[in-house]
């Protein structure tokens, strides 16, 4: 009854709207646009949307959370960028998430998304993330849309293939896009660049993740030659137990790559047997590399991270143990290297190929066994091309990059150059509709479409050029997506929306397996910050030499204390403030003039401490910077900073307490 | 479609209704009236309540222990244990202005209060912040309760 009574006024919406339209515009223009469209994309005021869509962010180093079909954003969740707006990666408690074996440091390249499984299904427990620039993996929770861990993968460079993940969540994984003289104790990474065949290696690492609290580990790495590996997708089903990435740069090219890199026929496709990586595990024969690199952790009771070293590895020699795993060779430079649900088919996309080839797990495994090998690369075994391969995509479009798959027995590859969506038939692979995309798509994602059981419905194409697509901003524009309905035969464009930073990847989740869990507030009972203060009455100002700690209570609509006095130029002071609130969507900010770091953003229940150095006399003003109540204006409150040598008593209070 | 008639008529009485209580609140009010005309007067508390309260002495002094530190955790700052009003109104004579479950609600239902009770809604306009819902249980509510009762003299 709701939703025809819904059709109806969007029906009537969109007609309206096609009637103004044709009145004003030259006739043509409408044809384009088919009313009912509107309602498929229209979520109702106060209605929720029927999918989280988790975007990467690209440059941001963030991932964004959208809702689909609406495409409204919802959140722009930090991880391995500094956001001043919450204060990730400025407060004291989150600057230990940005630790690596560099330093601190406060941005990364955000390139893809995994989302947990189970059994080849989405789980809705975690969502991993890769950073391609400094690599690391980072894990947060669907329960606080928060990064709780962020791990540095040694021995690595350009993590690109990466986080994608098993069908149980065993493993995620990390691979080197840009192969290097590998730098762990004892190897001298001091070689000339034209060494590369010689010195540059490439690297795949295997990360654990423990069942029960998504911890993180580096179980193992494959050394391979230095090739260039560029996306990777696990078997699922009768291939579980493989992983297969593909690698570009079989010519070892170091300089102009746009033409070196792009001399071969055909690079190659790795398929990795991880379950015989275990057991060579098992049976010693991982050398140990030395390396330092960072594990950093979130606790949410303490409401802060830690940043411990590691120094270890395991590493598996791909050359000398020659059945962990084997190269198909791909037509010209793959990117996109995807498994269908039931784990038959591996499909790479040759970003120059004028065709797009479709592998047979079961093709290669015989192969295998009959040791059909046309030869070696580097000392790995290459399978013969034939061999291997189900068939041939004919004439799909220029430059594919990416596919997914609707669970119908469709598969819909990105075409990067002429600009379109194609859906094909995976068994007969003949194309069966495309659809122009505005413009360039790189991935592209339906709701779990790289699963064992794609919930299909949608498809989104994420566009690497926007140009015309919305009002111009300038030189510098958003990123498109757009998002298509695949109900139908034919794909349908509902819906262009601007995104944040340059998607590479996303996925999507029915929102009725998230939302009942997501976390409302932080308990005080359980905040074990140790500059917790659970009372107000506890409110107070300690210095120990010219440390000074604030431990100041936020509650709608005064901090306390609210006037302090005694700080003195010089003085390190830690504000440390509690969000007393018990309440859902209550956070409380804090800024203070000068601050030369950002503002908190306190959750109910949470600790976060803002660290200032005041540098000058006066008085200063602190205050909520989140509107929280009618009387938030009147949230503020001042610290008396003091000359150095200053006799001036360290005193504080709030109304009746305050230094007279 | 006759489902959506339904309900629109049922919400229209309620708004009506409840505006016909603000009126007899806002009515009462101005005639200044002493705590136990406050408590006579007060409508039926909306809320979710599981059972009836119970008053009983000797207070329970393990409650009045418990109901003090949640006191001091999630009600202090705003509330004091005199007449005085900082955020919202000190706690002094309170459980003689209004009913026991009154108080729990307010506590463990505290929008809904804010929404419809015209007793809450008065007291929102003389405070102009929103009580926020600390996240008590009914039996906590029960013991910050048994503390106000001991604020109160109770013994």
């Amino acid at each position: 009854m709701k939703s025809r009574l819904v059709q109806h006024i969007t029906g009537l919406l969109a007609l309206s709207g096609v009637l103004f339209v044709t009145s004003c515009k030259p006739k043509g223009v409408v044809s384009e646009v088919d009313p009912d469209i509107a309602q498929k994309v229209y979520v109702p005021p106060g209605k929720h949307d029927e999918f989280y869509n988790i975007v990467s962010g690209g440059f941001s180093g963030q991932i964004t959370v959208y809702g689909l079909p609406s495409g409204r954003l919802f959140k722009q969740v930090p991880v391995f960028s500094q956001d001043p707006e919450s204060g990730w990666g400025y407060s004291e408690e989150s600057k230990p998430m940005l630790q690596t074996s560099h330093g601190f440091l406060p941005w990364d390249d955000q390139h893809h998304i995994s989302l947990s499984q189970t059994k080849g299904e989405h789980d809705g427990r975690w969502i991993f993330a890769n950073a391609n620039n400094t690599p690391r993996v980072a894990r947060l929770s669907f329960e606080n849309f928060k990064t709780e861990e962020i791990l540095e993968i040694p021995n690595s460079s350009g993590n690109h293939s990466s986080p994608f993940i098993t069908e149980n969540s065993e493993y995620i994984v990390a691979g080197t896009r840009f192969a290097y003289p590998l730098d762990d104790e004892g190897a001298n990474p001091d070689v000339p660049i034209s060494s590369y065949k010689e010195n540059f290696k490439g690297t795949l690492s295997f990360i654990s993740i423990a069942p029960d609290t998504g911890r993180m580990k580096v179980a193992f790495q494959i050394l391979m030659p230095g090739i260039d590996f560029d996306l990777s997708r696990a078997g699922k089903g009768k291939s579980h137990g493989w992983f297969f990435f593909s690698c570009y740069n079989s010519e070892q090219a170091h300089t102009l790559l746009e033409v070196n890199a792009s001399q071969r026929d055909k690079d190659f496709i790795a398929a990795v047997n991880w379950k015989k990586a275990e057991e060579y595990i098992k049976a010693g024969k991982g050398r140990v590399s030395k390396t330092k690199y960072r594990h950093n952790v979130w606790n949410h009771e303490t409401h802060s991270a830690t940043s411990n070293e590691e120094t270890e590895v395991l590493v598996l020699d791909a050359k000398e143990l020659k059945d962990l795993l084997y190269l198909m060779p791909c037509p010209k430079s793959p990117h996109g290297c995807d498994t269908d649900p039931s784990g038959s088919y591996i499909i790479g996309s040759g970003k120059l190929a004028a065709l797009i080839p479709v592998f047979s797990f079961d093709k290669m495994l015989k192969a295998i066994e009959a040791k059909d090998f046309e030869g070696e690369f580097e000392g790995l075994n290459v399978l013969k091309y034939d061999s291997v391969l189900h068939g041939e995509v004919k004439k799909p479009g220029l430059g594919p990059l990416h596919t997914e798959f609707d669970g119908k027995g469709f598969a819909y590859t990105t075409m990067f150059v002429s600009s379109e969506l194609v859906k094909w038939n995976l068994e007969t692979l003949e194309v069966v509709d495309r659809q122009p995309t505005f413009y360039s798509p790189g991935h592209m994602m339906i709701p779990g479409g790289n699963t064992a059981k794609p919930h299909g419905k949608y498809a989104v194409a994420y566009n690497k050029i926007t140009k015309d697509r919305y009002l111009p901003t300038g030189p510098e524009l958003c990123q498109s997506a757009q998002l298509f309905d695949i109900s139908g035969d034919k794909m349908k464009l509902l819906l262009d929306f601007p995104t944040i930073g340059e998607p590479h990847y996303a996925e999507a989740i029915p929102a009725s397996m998230i939302e009942s869990n997501s976390r409302k507030i932080y308990k005080l009972e359980e905040n074990k910050h140790p500059f917790v203060t659970t009372s107000e009455k506890d409110a107070r100002v300690v210095r120990d030499g010219n440390r000074v700690d604030v431990y100041m209570t936020a509650i709608r609509s005064h901090l306390a204390p609210d006037n302090i006095e005694g700080i003195k130029v010089g003085d390190d002071v830690f504000f440390h403030v509690t969000n007393l609130e018990q309440d859902w969507d209550v956070p409380h900010g804090f800024a203070i003039k000068g601050a030369a770091n950002a503002e908190l953003l306190i959750m109910p229940g949470e600790t976060s401490t803002l660290r200032w150095k005041p540098n000058r006399t006066g008085v200063v003003a602190f205050y909520c910077t989140d509107f929280c109540s009618a009387l938030h204006q009147e949230m503020q409150g001042y610290a008396r900073v003091s000359p150095a040598d200053s006799t001036v008593e360290l005193r504080f209070g709030i109304g009746e307490t305050a230094p007279k | 479609m006759k489902v959506y008639v339904i309900a629109a008529i049922g919400f229209a009485a309620l708004t009506l209704s409840s505006c016909d209580s603000k009126e007899k609140a806002e009515k009462d009010a101005a005639a200044n009236p002493s705590p136990q005309q406050i408590l006579a007067n007060t409508p039926a508390t909306h809320g979710k309540l599981s059972k009836p309260v119970e008053l009983t002495t000797p207070l329970n002094q393990e409650w009045v222990k418990t109901g003090l530190a949640s006191y001091e955790m999630k009600c202090l700052a705003c509330h004091k244990l005199d007449e005085t009003r900082i955020v919202g109104p000190g706690w002094k004579g309170v459980t003689e202005r209004r009913t026991p479950e009154w108080i729990m609600n307010m506590i463990v239902n505290t929008d809904e209060m804010l929404d419809k009770d015209p007793t809450a809604q008065e007291m929102l306009e003389q405070c102009l912040v929103r009580m926020p819902n600390q996240n008590l249980s009914e039996d906590e509510s029960r013991h910050v309760l048994e503390f106000m009762r001991h604020n109160d003299g109770v013994q």
